[in-house]
C-alpha cells in the first residue's frame, strides 16, 4: 500500500532563503510520526507547506498524498483531501461564532448538508470530550479566546472536520498540567481510530506518552538528520540535541532549553 | 415604559387595550410577511451559485429621455419658481427656496476633499425642472441593474422604487396599514410635501433650523430644489415599536435626490427610522444632496439607520444633522456603498445635559470610487457622550477616507468621547486614510481617538483555507467579520442584504 503523505526533497524558501533543504518523509495510514528539532528548525514551515501556506515557497521537491502529486493544490484543495494543521497560534475572527464556522466547514468538507440540530448535539459531545463549556460555541472564532481556549479550539476543529492526516503543531505548547492532559487524551483517541495519520511536532514528552508515536525523526538546520523510533524519542527527552550535532560534526549548542 | 403606562389614564387604557389588539394583528401580519420573504430569499440564494461581475458600464449611459423645454443653462429663480409653484407651495417655502438659491450662488465647491469638478450643473438644473419627463419603467432598466436587484433579492415593492418606476407600487398597501397602525399612537408619518401642506406651523418652525442651507453648496441647493422626503413625529412618551422605513413612499420626481427628512421625536419618546436600502438606485443624473434634520428632545431616542448603495456614476453629498436635548439620544447606523464619490459626514449636536451621540458606520470602496466619509460631534453640553465606530473598505485601487470632527464647547465640562475607526485595505492598490479633526475647548474631557489601517491579513485567508474555504470564501467572512459591528445593529433582513452586498463587491474584486 502506497502512503499516505509522500514528500521528497523538499526545499522550502522565505525571501530566497532557503530553509528546508531537501526534506524526505513517508507517513503510511495509522502511523503516529514525531518532528523535533531545536527551535528554529523548520519544523513549522515543513507542516505550513505541506499545507500551502503561501508565505513559503516551495523552489523544489514534491509533495504526494495517497500516491497524487499536490504541488500545485492550494490550501483549501488540500484540506478537502482530507489534510489538517493545527496552528500554534489561531487567528481571531469576528462575527462568526465556533458553531457557525464548524458547520460551515463541515459543510464545504463533505459537500453533504447537516441539519443544525444534528450538528449542535455532535459538537456538544466534542467539546465535553474538551471541557469546553456550551457558551464556547457561541463566541466568536478565537475572538478573545485565553491561549489554552485557542488550543483547545484547534483540536475541537480537528475532532469536527475529522481528516485523514493531522498535523499537530505545538499542540501543546503554553497549555497547564490539566489541559495537556485533556488535549492528549483527546488526539489519542482520535488517533486510534487506524486509518488516521499523524505528523506531531512538540517539545514535550506528556502528549507522546499519550499519542505513541511509532517514528521520530529530528530536523536540525533545515535538514531531517536522524530518524528512528520510540527509544530516539526518549533519548531526546533526555539528553537534548547536542549528541546529534556531535554526531555530525556539528557545532554544539550550550544554553538550549529543554522542556 | 412602565411609568408611562402607570400614568395614563383610564381613557387611555381603552386606547391602550385597542391599541395592544391591533400590534399584535400586525404584529402577525408582519410575520407572515417576513416569512414569505425569507422564502424568496431562501429560493434566490439557491440560484446564487455563480455570480459573475456587473458591468458598471451601463451606468455611464447618457439618459436617453428627452426633456420638454430647455430655456436656460444651469440652476435659475424660474426653475425653483416652478418647483414651488407645481408642488402648491405656501408663499413661505417659495421665499427660502429663494434665499437657498442666492445662498447656493455665493458658495463655491469645497477646497477640501475629494474633487467634485466633474458635477455638471447644468444637467442637474435641466433634471429638476418639474415637467421633465422622467417616467420611465421597469422595462427600460437596463437588465443588469435588473439581475443586481434580483440577485440581491430585494423585494418587488422595492424594485419598482428602485428602478425609478414611482408612484404604483405594491407596497402602498404596507404603508398605509403602518399609516393606521401608527396614527392611533399620535404618530405622524408622512412625505415632506404633504407635512408642508398638513403641519406649517410645525415645519415652518423646524424646517431649516438645525441644517441651516449655509452649511454648504449643497446643502444650500438641496434648500432651493428639495422635493420628496419624509415627515416623522413622535409625540411625548410615544415608543414607535416597529422602525419606520422611508422607501415605503419615496415617489416623487426627484425623491432620492434632493428629499428632505424631517423627524422630531418628543420628551421620552422613541423611534427607529431606517432610510434607503441595499441596491444601487438607478439615477438618470449624478447627484444625490438630500437632507436630514432630526429633533431629540429631552429623554428621548432616535435610532437613524442607512443603508446606501449608488450606481457608480453618482456624487453623493448628502447632508445629515441631529440636535439632542437633556438625557436625549441619537443613535446614527450607517452603510455607505457605491457611488463614484461620497461626502457624508453625519453631525450630532448635543445641547443638552447628558445628551448622547451614537455613531456606527461601515464604507466600502471599490475600483474608481471615492468615498469620503465620517461623524461630527459638538458638545455643547455638559456630561455629554459621544462614541464613533467606523470601519472603512476598500479594494480594487478604491479610496475610503474616514474625516470627522469632534469638537467640545467652553462650557461642556465633564464630556466623554470616544473614537475608534479601522480601516481594511484588500489589496496594495486601495487607500485607507483617516483624517480627525479634534477641538476642545475646555480641559475636562475624557477623549479617546483609535485609529487602526491595515491589510487584509494573509495569515488569516491561509487559517481558513486550511479548514477547506475557497479563498473567496474566505475573504468574505474576514470581511463580514469586519463589518459585523455595524451588521448586528441592522435589523435582520438590512444586515442578510448588507451582506449580500459585501460577497457581491467582493467577487467583483475576485473575479
Amino acid at each position: 500500500m502506497s502512503n499516505m503523505l509522500e514528500v521528497s526533497n523538499l526545499k522550502v524558501a522565505v525571501d530566497d532563503v532557503e530553509i528546508l533543504q531537501g526534506i524526505d518523509l513517508e507517513i503510511g495510514r495509522g502511523e503516529v510520526h514525531v518532528l523535533m528539532g531545536p527551535n528554529g528548525a523548520g519544523k513549522s514551515t515543513l507542516a505550513r507547506t505541506i499545507m500551502a501556506d503561501p508565505q513559503f515557497e516551495q523552489v523544489e521537491g514534491d509533495i504526494y498524498f495517497e500516491g497524487e502529486n499536490i504541488n500545485e493544490f492550494s490550501t483549501d484543495e488540500r484540506a478537502k483531501l482530507g489534510i489538517f494543521l493545527t496552528f500554534q497560534n489561531p487567528l481571531e475572527v469576528a462575527g462568526i461564532s465556533v458553531e457557525d464556522f464548524l458547520r460551515t466547514t463541515k459543510i464545504e468538507l463533505t459537500g453533504e448538508d447537516i441539519s443544525v440540530i444534528k450538528f449542535k448535539r455532535e459538537l456538544k459531545g466534542h467539546m465535553q470530550d474538551l471541557d469546553l463549556d456550551q457558551a464556547y460555541a457561541e463566541r466568536y472564532l478565537n475572538v478573545g479566546f485565553s491561549g489554552g481556549e485557542k488550543k483547545k479550539g484547534e483540536i475541537l476543529q480537528m475532532s469536527v472536520l475529522n481528516p485523514d492526516l493531522v498535523m499537530l503543531d505545538e499542540p501543546d505548547s503554553g497549555l497547564d498540567v490539566d489541559a495537556v492532559r485533556i488535549v492528549s487524551e483527546t488526539v489519542a483517541d482520535f488517533l486510534s481510530d487506524k486509518n488516521k495519520s499523524c505528523l506531531i511536532i512538540t517539545h514535550h514528552s506528556v502528549i507522546l506518552e499519550s499519542v505513541k508515536p511509532d517514528f521520530a525523526h529530528i530536523l536540525i538546520d533545515g535538514k531531517i538528520v536522524k530518524r528512528g523510533g520510540p527509544e530516539l524519542i526518549e533519548r531526546v527527552n533526555d539528553e537534548g540535541y547536542n549528541w546529534i550535532r556531535e554526531e555530525l560534526g556539528l557545532e554544539k549548542v550550550h544554553d538550549e532549553v529543554l522542556d | 415604559m412602565s411609568n408611562l403606562r402607570s400614568n395614563l389614564t383610564s381613557d387611555h387604557n381603552v386606547k391602550q387595550l385597542d391599541t395592544e389588539r391591533i400590534l399584535a394583528e400586525k404584529a402577525a401580519e408582519r410575520e407572515a410577511l417576513k416569512e414569505s420573504r425569507r422564502k424568496e430569499r431562501a429560493e434566490k440564494l439557491k440560484e446564487r451559485t455563480y455570480v459573475e461581475e456587473f458591468d458598471r458600464g451601463v451606468y455611464d449611459i447618457k439618459n436617453p429621455n428627452t426633456y420638454e423645454i430647455m430655456l436656460d443653462k444651469g440652476l435659475n429663480e424660474e426653475i425653483v419658481r416652478e418647483i414651488s409653484s407645481i408642488k402648491d407651495e405656501p408663499d413661505w417655502m417659495l421665499e427660502k427656496r429663494l434665499a437657498a438659491l442666492e445662498i447656493y450662488r455665493e458658495l463655491k465647491n469645497p477646497n477640501w476633499g475629494p474633487d467634485l469638478s466633474e458635477l455638471n450643473m447644468d444637467e442637474i438644473a435641466t433634471y429638476i425642472r418639474p415637467k421633465a419627463q422622467m417616467e420611465s419603467n421597469w422595462q427600460e432598466v437596463p437588465d443588469e441593474i435588473r439581475k443586481t436587484f434580483e440577485l440581491l433579492g430585494i423585494p418587488e415593492a422595492e424594485l419598482d422604487y428602485l428602478s425609478g418606476v414611482g408612484a404604483q407600487y405594491d407596497s402602498e398597501v404596507v404603508y398605509h396599514n403602518v399609516k393606521d397602525y401608527l396614527a392611533l399612537q399620535g404618530v405622524v408619518y408622512t412625505d415632506f410635501e404633504s407635512a408642508v401642506e398638513q403641519y406649517p406651523e410645525i415645519i415652518q418652525e423646524y424646517f431649516g433650523t438645525c441644517l441651516k442651507p449655509t452649511l454648504h453648496r449643497y446643502s444650500a441647493l438641496h434648500y432651493a430644489v428639495w422635493s420628496g422626503g419624509s415627515y416623522v413625529y413622535v409625540p411625548e412618551g410615544v415608543h414607535v415599536d416597529i422602525p419606520l422605513q422611508s422607501y415605503f413612499r419615496m415617489n416623487a420626481p426627484g425623491a432620492g435626490q434632493f428629499e428632505h427628512t424631517l423627524i422630531i421625536v418628543e420628551k421620552g419618546g422613541s423611534l427607529h427610522f431606517i432610510e434607503g436600502c441595499s441596491a444601487p438606485r438607478y439615477n438618470t443624473i449624478n447627484l444625490h444632496a438630500g437632507g436630514v434634520e432630526l429633533f431629540v428632545k429631552e429623554g428621548a431616542k432616535l435610532r437613524y439607520s442607512t443603508i446606501e448603495n449608488w450606481s457608480r456614476n453618482m456624487y453623493n453629498l448628502n447632508s445629515k444633522r441631529a440636535i439632542v436635548e437633556k438625557d436625549g439620544v441619537i443613535e446614527w447606523i450607517s452603510g455607505s456603498f457605491g457611488s463614484r464619490v461620497s461626502m457624508l459626514y453625519p453631525a450630532s449636536i448635543l445641547i443638552g445635559e447628558g445628551a448622547r451621540s451614537e455613531f456606527t458606520g461601515i464604507t466600502f470602496a471599490g475600483a474608481g470610487q471615492t468615498l469620503d466619509t465620517g461623524a461630527q460631534v459638538v458638545h455643547k453640553a455638559p456630561h455629554t457622550y459621544s462614541a464613533v465606530e467606523t470601519k472603512s473598505i476598500s479594494k480594487g485601487g478604491g479610496k475610503a477616507i474616514y474625516r470627522s470632527l469632534v469638537q467640545v464647547e467652553e462650557g461642556a465640562y465633564g464630556c466623554r468621547s470616544n473614537t475608534d475607526c479601522q480601516s481594511l485595505m484588500l489589496d496594495a492598490q486601495s487607500r485607507g486614510d483617516t483624517i480627525p479633526t479634534i477641538i476642545l475647548k475646555n480641559d475636562d474631557v475624557d477623549f479617546g481617538h483609535e485609529a487602526k489601517i491595515g491589510r487584509i491579513d494573509d495569515q488569516a485567508i491561509f487559517y481558513l483555507m486550511s479548514r477547506g474555504l475557497s479563498e473567496e470564501e474566505a475573504k468574505a467572512m474576514i470581511v463580514r467579520g469586519f463589518a459585523e459591528p455595524v451588521a448586528k445593529e441592522l435589523p435582520l433582513e438590512y444586515a442578510v442584504e448588507m451582506n449580500e452586498l459585501i460577497n457581491l463587491e467582493l467577487k467583483g474584486a475576485i473575479g
